[in-house]
């Protein structure tokens, strides 16, 4: 698993309160953490943050799983 | 009961009367208060008056976008601990009929009463959302529902700072975080003193409790309002008028 994946995980795990087992590619925040709207909003906050990324409104929406957040931030960093 | 030891509250406009109240009456129920306003030197007056323990000062200008942005964490910073009331009391007035208002009285009351407002509770949430808990406490004004000749900026700003602490109230609830506002009607302060005394008369008719309100009147409201006896209560309105307006 990349370092930035790593970084998600660790992130969501401390935020939403969730088991690291529970935190896979696959899990989407809303269905499968637990997580509410104002959740997903701070984790996509948190994730700027700890990745120095901005992260606009319109691709934040599109993130819902673990998945997507490594994938978009992946992106960024290489980009 | 409205027992606040061991809360951090971070007063805006702490140099005005209103502002002065408030500090004083959180300070009394144990609180440790951040004194926020743009006149140091008055600053540290009214510090001293609270006796200078679990009392802070920090200077600063709201009309300057970055300064409301970063006042909640200087705050924290020399209180050393996270804010748990903000009260949003600063605000200013250009008064005059609209025919006559220019675009810079409108700007600057919306900025001052405002934007700077929200920049303070955008500021506080993150923290107060992360840790579950918090007080939020804005002073509007009852011009703000029902108006007021000469003062379309003013109430259009203290309107707006109601529907803003309805949907940010919204927003919040679900963390335990509230937020209301305290709507003041006419009050006794260093403003008022200079009006006529057949104006003060006629202003006092107008009130079924017979006299003008006093800053410690409203500070009592905001004191409710921080305290954990009001945890049910969110993007509520509590109107301190006298009953000159029954709203």
């Amino acid at each position: 698993m990349s370092e930035i994946a790593d970084k998600v995980k660790k992130i969501v795990v401390e935020h939403l309160g969730v088991e690291e087992s529970k935190v896979t590619p696959e899990a989407s925040f809303i269905d499968d953490l637990g997580a509410d709207s104002l959740d997903t909003v701070e984790l996509v906050m948190a994730f700027e943050e700890a990745f120095n990324v901005e992260i606009p409104e319109d691709a934040a929406e599109k993130i819902t799983t673990v998945k997507d957040a490594i994938d978009y931030i992946e992106a960024q960093k290489a980009a | 009961m409205f027992n606040l030891t061991n809360k951090v509250a971070l007063v805006t406009g702490a140099t005005g009367g209103i502002g002065q109240a408030i500090a004083r009456q959180l300070h009394a129920q144990g609180a440790t208060v951040v004194l926020s306003g743009t006149r140091e030197a008055v600053l540290a007056e009214r510090a001293a008056e609270l006796g200078g323990e679990r009392v802070h000062v920090v200077a600063a200008d709201l009309s300057d976008p970055a300064a409301a942005d970063q006042l909640v964490a200087r705050a924290e910073e020399v209180a050393g601990a996270p804010l748990d009331i903000l009260v949003n009391n600063a605000g200013l007035t250009r008064d005059t009929l609209a025919i006559r208002m220019k675009d810079e009285d409108w700007s600057k009351v919306i900025e001052v009463d405002l934007a700077s407002p929200f920049r303070l509770c955008r500021a506080a949430l993150k923290g107060m959302l992360r840790r579950r808990a918090g007080r939020i406490i804005s002073i509007a004004s009852v011009v703000g529902t029902t108006g007021n000749a000469g003062q379309a900026n003013y109430a259009a700003a203290k309107a707006g700072m109601v529907g803003m602490t309805k949907s940010l109230a919204q927003e919040a609830g679900s963390r335990g975080v509230t937020l209301n506002v305290v709507a003041p009607g006419f009050i006794a302060t260093a403003m008022t003193d200079v009006l006529p005394e057949a104006q003060k008369e006629k202003l006092v008719g107008s009130i079924p409790l017979a006299r003008m309100g006093t800053p410690d009147d409203v500070a009592s409201a905001v004191v409710y309002l921080a305290s954990d006896e009001a945890a049910w209560v969110t993007g509520a309105t509590l109107h301190v008028n006298g009953g000159m307006a029954m709203i």
